[in-house]
């Protein structure tokens, strides 16, 4: 897992309050997680924070599991 | 239509004499100060470095981290407060129709911290964009904790929030009170919540000269009706009462600490916030409180006054309680609690109604602290029973509550034995 990766599941799980084995990269963020449309924003909020990245809403809205946020960031950070 | 008896059936406190009902009131009672340094930022460039903060409050106790996360200070003081009322009452217990069960908790500012701390990230990072986290409005408005406590009980009855600066929480119950005596609700989870000791919340009433700033001795700063008192001392917290219909309260063999009897609601119409110097509003509000538990002055057996150790207020107070009680007045007990507590903004009429009921539960009045006999202000009239520095056993039939908020808001509230 890279460094990246690792770092996405420990935000997840920190703000979703679930358990890090649960975060698996197909696992979604609504229907796996427990998240709600806010839980949702405030993740991608969080993403930008620790990235230093800005993740536009047209982008974000595409970003629903843990693989397309690791996907997702390791481009933007490529 | 016949209006309906509504009792006290449960109460609950997070405060800043301790984190439960029976250690804030035997602390009340003891006369002990709740006052010491700001711990919640770094006050060292404020004016005043000190207040009644909530002690050991540890939120992961109580809430999940997720939940609290999404939760103000002031949400979570009011949803544990609530919760203690509500497991006080049973509640939650078999038979209860949830449609009929409202919550009213009020708040006078809301998420103060909540609004400072995003502003504030929006105006470090101006150019990043706008950044607002998603709970920030959830989390900051004055009306959610309401919305917390339906949640997680499931109540589906009358649910709202009030706000009248700091007669918020005494507005609150009255609505509770009113709502059930007219069959809206058999139940209501009434009271308020507060937590404004933040750096705006200090640095605003700073610049009011609206505290006081006696630094060097926290906990003998709120001393009402001293001459040398310098302005409030800010306090947080919750305070929560179950107000209940009565048949419904003895149906189910609900224990009942005490009736309330009457509310009164005027305003001064005068000043932002300044009370009005002869008392104008504070007098009709204690008027239209007794008038409306269908009682005479005389019945009244303790006041506990809104007393905040302002300079003028106090005056004012005590000019109206002469006003509405004539030669009644001498032989009633008053006390500021406030002199312990500090001054709980929008939770300060929950907690004070909730010492009334227990006032008049125990037949003790709990004291006003921190007054020195030779710190006579000659506009206060010291024959009146201030119950300085200890507290005082005497039967309490009945119990009165006076609250006033900035914008000349003024809310009472008046509690008795239960009798059948």
């Amino acid at each position: 897992m890279s460094e990246i990766a690792s770092r996405v599941k420990v935000i997840i799980a920190d703000k979703l309050n679930v358990d890090e084995n649960e975060v698996t990269e197909n696992a979604e963020f609504t229907k796996d997680l427990g998240a709600d449309s806010l839980d949702t924003v405030e993740l991608i909020m969080e993403f930008e924070k620790e990235f230093g990245i800005n993740i536009p809403d047209d982008k974000a809205e595409g970003i629903t599991t843990v693989k397309d946020a690791i996907e997702y960031i390791e481009a933007a950070k490529a | 239509m016949e209006l309906k008896r509504v009792v006290v059936t449960g109460l609950g406190a997070i405060t800043p004499l301790g984190n439960d009902v029976e250690t804030t009131w035997n602390a009340a009672v003891e006369g002990v100060s709740g006052a010491g340094p700001i711990t919640h930022f770094d006050a060292s460039k404020f004016k005043t470095q000190f207040a009644c903060e909530v002690k050991g409050f540890n939120v992961a106790d109580h809430i999940d981290r997720k939940k609290a996360r999404q939760l103000d200070l002031y949400a979570q003081y009011a949803l544990v407060a609530a919760r203690q009322a509500v497991a006080d009452a049973n509640l939650e217990s078999e038979g209860i129709n949830k449609n009929r069960v409202g919550v009213i908790i009020a708040a006078g500012i809301g998420g103060l911290h909540t609004f400072e701390e995003e502003a504030g990230y929006y105006a470090m990072h101006e150019d990043m964009g706008p950044k607002y986290n998603p709970f920030f409005i959830p989390k900051m408005i004055a009306d959610i904790a309401s919305g917390h406590v339906s949640m997680e009980y499931g109540y589906h009855g009358p649910n709202y929030g009030v706000v009248s600066a700091c007669a918020s929480s005494t507005n609150a119950l009255i609505d509770a009170f009113n709502l059930i005596r007219l069959g809206k609700a058999d139940a209501i989870v009434t009271g308020g919540a507060e937590a404004a000791i933040y750096p705006a919340g200090v640095g605003g009433f700073n610049s009011m000269h609206a505290l006081s700033t006696r630094n060097d001795s926290p906990q003998t700063a709120s001393r009402p009706f001293s001459k040398s008192r310098d302005g409030f001392v800010m306090g947080e917290g919750s305070a929560v009462l179950v107000l209940e219909e009565l048949e419904h309260a003895k149906a189910r063999g609900a224990k009942i600490y005490a009736e309330v009897v009457g509310g009164g609601l005027s305003a001064d119409a005068y000043h932002l916030t300044a009370t009005h110097p002869d008392g104008l509003g504070a007098k009709l509000v204690m008027q239209n409180a007794l008038e409306d538990a269908g009682m005479k002055p005389e019945e009244i057996d303790y006041i506990n006054v809104h007393g905040t150790s302002t300079p003028v207020g106090d005056i004012s107070e005590v000019k109206a309680i002469k006003d509405v009680f004539g030669e009644h007045a001498y032989n009633l007990n008053i006390s500021s609690t406030k002199s312990m507590t500090g001054h709980l903004l929008g939770a300060t009429g929950a907690l004070e109604a909730l010492f009334c009921v227990k006032a008049v539960q125990n037949d003790v009045v709990p004291p006003t602290i921190n007054h020195d006999p030779e710190d006579a202000d000659e506009e206060i009239d010291y024959n009146l029973n201030f119950t300085f520095d200890k507290a005082q056993k005497r039967t309490v039939n009945t119990a009165l509550s006076n609250t006033f908020g900035f914008g000349g808001h003024n809310a009472s509230i008046i509690v008795k034995k239960f009798a059948e």
